[in-house]
């Protein structure tokens, strides 16, 4: 598994000190500033504390190609890159995020061109309902990045933290490995 | 001259740039000014009434702006019939937060509406409910005193009871020198679409709501919606143009519908409801049952007497039903058949269809009785079947407008190797493994519904088309758009599929794997209409190159109308649009299936799956290394999206077999393991390598594509495919889904 386990036990942490109203009482739902650089760009949002990163995306700065599928890092719908490594976005509080370079499904795209993983995803009709599909194409880009996966079975392995219900895992796992062959990921 | 350079094509989805970029938006996606959040509260006792409800510390925490319970919530419909959706089993619909009486664990019991998602979910903490708690039931097995007959209604049209017997069975039976008398049980199983359940209700002023849902069917849940909280249906827009998949989960309005449009009437403001992936458990499943099988052969395998009797849970206030009992005898030559089929209430959420409903749970149970069969013959399985293939359909004596399963077994079977197979149990292996091979039969109705099409010629001489359909992910949009392409004669640039919209002319619910037939056909006999229109048209203008020609020696190509023998005379679609004043030109027309020509056929779907298992010699454990699944399904419109409807649902297939359980505390009453991480289901480690054929299926009578439909029959074959395959590897045989590696150990 990928999970980033420092975002684990900070979340439990400040929720278990927000939600403790009688240590905290007036402080959990006070807005405050958060400085987030996604995809290239400074944004400045107040935001409650225990806001997750997922949340803060979708619900503030309107990029809603990252998905919630579960809220508990249990599928990888939520997947994008952080200083270049995959995290579960829905495991990671924003305000702990202030100052690393985020980059989500809207930030792959090249321009108008898409990235050659976007391209294959399509060649090789790795989605049904799409709603995985940002999930799986960070995740991969940041599997690309780790330099761990040698073979196919081991890219099936590491690509395993991000489910796919429609069951496209065939067409998934093909794409990857086209680009990943052809060396065309960065 | 029919050209179709579309149909047949493998073509890409037509979404998939949105898709892959982020942009497609789903229901939970949509940016609207001031919105509001709902979080759900759920009861957290099975049976029983709520004896107090007290909001005052939720309504106090800033930010929160209403608690709705069964005490304050506005009037509504006092009807059951109002809250009955096109896809209401018979009994009494359930209405959400509308009294004090709990009827399943984690029902609805109140929502929370803040300003932010944030402050919702935690003020949902603190809503405090005092529950009075009575006695429940939660399992089939040990309630099988209380099994009945279901209740009949209008859903149950498509979903009939067993048939009357055939013969004598018992005697059969009794006489019969081989037989085998076998249990099986399913459990719970949820639907767990990637995406959660969702909705985001736009208050638009004057009774009008625009309403972004998770759906199969927008107009199902536009006509729910009007009805229960008294709207006119123009007033309701329901919009579902991404689904991120539903496989029947979204046939029926779920109640985070029902809570965001109260809210937002209410409030008079926009609200979006997103349930948690626990509370997705809350919902609609696959029912949990007990089935008993009695099947008999002659001395030649040929079979004589069937009894297939199925206890299915459902809830305490509808009778869901599937059809389990009777599909042996639409696919074998039985003369004594006995099917029985109860239900059997229990304290849970009402069941709903989900992939292959009924067909995937009792061609588990079918075949792998048929399967001891050929053990206790000595015959081999494919044999076996090939001994009882049905020519007619054996339940009706009707022909089957086609029927290409002979192809399917022995395509799938050459490709598998199954020749290869020493049918000794435990006779293969490979290194440390136990290899087994098992095959079974799929089996599936070719469903057709009415549908309307509203066919235009645009100003700018495109094609569009539209319909009230969504886009599960089954490539409805690319299909569709193929179709009507083809029909016009057009390149795919120049046609405009709009669907995913109660706007839009009638669709069914999209289920029963029957859009490709229902929106397909209507797409052509829409199109035919525009065509003739056109043609008038063409008729009538001044000095038309065409005005003398006869209809059938024109052609429709490239976005012109043309002679077939000499394309250079033609008239251009714009021309026709600049000869009406620059107006579109339009048509309305519904298709539906021609009943009385079908009334004398027998209309199904067929599939074979091969199947190759490791088993671990120590551990048990069990891995399907391949598999291959011959399907007929009629014409395939795009081989692509339907190799991976097959493909995925064959991954469904080692889901149900080997993995996917939604496991209940009998104590407790509820599901323990209703998240993502307990609730397994294939990850890319377990998929291996899957194949997929289409058998040639020519069929001229079942509609005017000769299209069937394959969004269920991949996954049919499969669970039984597998539990065949693991009794080859080890000699055991597990009649319980899913098959766990600690039964196999000694």
């Amino acid at each position: 598994m990928f999970i980033a386990s420092d975002d684990i036990f900070h979340k439990v942490w400040i929720l278990a000190k927000t939600l403790n109203p009688m240590e905290n009482e007036h402080q959990f739902n006070e807005l405050q500033t958060v400085r987030l650089k996604v995809n290239g760009e400074q944004h400045e949002l107040l935001l409650l504390p225990w806001v997750s990163l997922l949340d803060a995306l979708r619900e503030h700065l309107d990029l809603t190609g990252t998905k919630k599928g579960c809220d508990h890092g249990q599928c990888g719908a939520c997947t994008v890159l952080c200083d270049g490594k995959r995290i579960l976005s829905c495991l990671t509080l924003a305000v702990l995020k202030e100052g690393a370079e985020i980059t989500t499904i809207e930030g792959v795209v090249r321009g108008n061109q898409l990235h050659p993983l976007q391209q294959a995803f399509i060649d090789h009709d790795a989605f049904q309902c799409g709603y995985c599909t940002p999930g799986q194409i960070c995740s991969a880009i940041g599997l690309f990045k780790e330099g761990k996966a040698k073979t196919r079975e081991d890219v099936k392995e590491l690509m395993s933290g991000n489910l796919c219900r429609c069951g496209a895992n065939i067409g998934i796992i093909d794409a990857i490995m086209e680009v990943k062959d052809g060396g065309m990921y960065e | 001259m029919a050209i179709k350079p579309n149909i047949g094509q493998p073509l890409n989805r037509l979404e998939g740039r949105q898709k892959v970029t982020g942009s497609a938006k789903y229901a939970a996606d949509y940016h609207v000014p001031q919105l509001l959040y709902g979080y759900v509260v759920n009861s957290t006792i099975t049976k029983g009434k709520i004896v107090r409800v007290d909001t005052s510390a939720a309504k106090a925490l800033p930010g929160v702006v209403e608690v709705l319970t069964h005490e304050n919530r506005p009037g509504l419909a006092w009807f059951d019939l109002q809250y009955a959706d096109m896809d209401a089993p018979p009994g009494t619909v359930f209405k959400p937060l509308h009294d004090n009486k709990i009827r399943f664990n984690g029902q609805p019991v109140a929502l929370v509406v803040a300003e932010e998602f944030e402050i919702a979910r935690y003020a949902a903490s603190l809503v405090q409910l005092d529950y009075e708690e009575e006695p429940f039931v939660t399992s089939v097995e040990a309630n099988l005193s209380k099994a009945r007959p279901a209740k009949k209604g209008i859903a149950t049209a498509l979903k009939p009871p067993p048939p009357a017997p055939t013969g004598n069975f018992e005697k059969a039976y009794e006489a019969a020198p081989f037989k085998v008398d076998a249990e099986y049980y399913h459990g719970n199983e949820h639907h767990n679409p990637m995406e959660l359940f969702a909705t985001t209700t736009v208050y638009e002023g004057n009774g009008k709501l625009t309403i972004y849902d998770k759906t199969q069917g927008t107009i199902n849940n536009q006509l729910f919606v009007a009805n229960v909280f008294g709207l006119r249906y123009k007033d309701v827009r329901v919009l579902a143009p991404y689904v991120g998949g539903a496989f029947g989960s979204g046939l029926r309005p779920q109640y985070q519908l029902f809570l965001s449009v109260m809210a937002a009437l209410h409030l008079k403001r926009n609200v979006r409801v997103v349930l948690d992936r626990h509370q997705m458990f809350t919902l609609a499943h696959r029912p949990q049952n007990l089935q008993q099988l009695q099947f008999a052969t002659d001395e030649n395998g040929k079979l004589t007497a069937a009894r297939h009797a199925a206890f299915v849970e459902t809830s305490s206030y509808e009778d869901y039903t599937e059809v389990i009992s009777s599909w042996s005898h639409r696919l074998y030559p039985i003369s004594n058949t006995r099917f029985e089929y109860k239900v059997v209430p229990l304290d849970l959420s009402t069941p709903t269809d989900m992939r292959a409903p009924g067909g995937v749970t009792a061609m588990h149970a079918i075949e792998c009785t048929m399967d001891q069969l050929a053990y206790k013959l000595g015959i081999d399985p494919l044999e076996l079947r090939l001994r009882n293939y049905a020519e007619v359909d054996p339940s009706t004596e009707k022909p089957f407008t086609s029927k290409a399963l002979r192809e399917c077994y022995r395509q799938a079977a050459d490709s598998f190797g199954w020749s290869n197979r020493n049918p000794e149990p435990g006779s293969m292996t490979r290194g440390n493994k136990l290899v087994g091979y098992g095959m079974a039969t799929g089996v599936w109705d070719a469903y057709q519904f009415p549908s309307r099409i509203e066919a235009i010629l645009t100003k700018e001489g495109k094609l569009m088309i539209n319909n009230a359909v969504t886009d599960i992910g089954t490539g409805t949009f690319t299909v569709m758009t193929q179709i009507a392409a083809d029909e016009l004669g057009l390149p795919i640039e120049d046609v405009i599929f709009g669907y995913g919209d109660s706007k839009k002319p009638f669709s069914m619910f999209q289920g029963g794997s029957s859009m490709t037939s229902s929106t397909g056909v209507a797409i052509v006999m829409a199109a035919k209409a525009l065509k003739k229109k056109l043609l008038e048209k063409v008729k009538e203008m001044s000095d038309s190159p065409l005005a003398d020609a006869d209809e059938k020696d024109l052609v429709f190509r490239n976005g012109r109308i043309a002679l077939v023998n000499e394309p250079s005379v033609h008239i251009n679609f714009q021309e026709i649009v600049a000869a009406n004043k620059g107006q579109a030109i339009k048509t309305t027309k519904m298709g539906k299936p021609h009943l009385l020509k079908l009334r004398k056929y027998s209309k199904m779907t067929h599939s074979a799956s091969f199947v190759e298992v490791e088993v671990d010699k120590d551990l048990k454990t069990i891995t399907v290394t391949r598999a291959v699944t011959a399907v007929a399904a009629g014409k395939i419109i795009n081989p692509r999206t339907a190799h991976s409807q097959i493909s995925g649902s064959m991954v469904w297939g080692i889901s149900k077999a080997l993995q996917e359980e939604s496991v209940i505390d009998e104590n407790l009453g509820k599901y323990v393991n209703a998240n993502l991480a307990e609730y397994h289901i294939p990850t890319h480690a377990d998929v291996h390598q899957l194949e997929v054929i289409f058998a040639e299926e020519r069929d001229e009578l079942i509609n005017e594509l000769g299209v069937k439909g394959v969004g269920e029959i991949g996954l049919v074959a499969m669970p039984a495919a597998i539990a065949n395959a693991v009794f080859h590897a080890t000699g055991k045989r597990i009649n319980k889904l899913p098959i766990h590696f600690d039964e196999l150990l000694e």
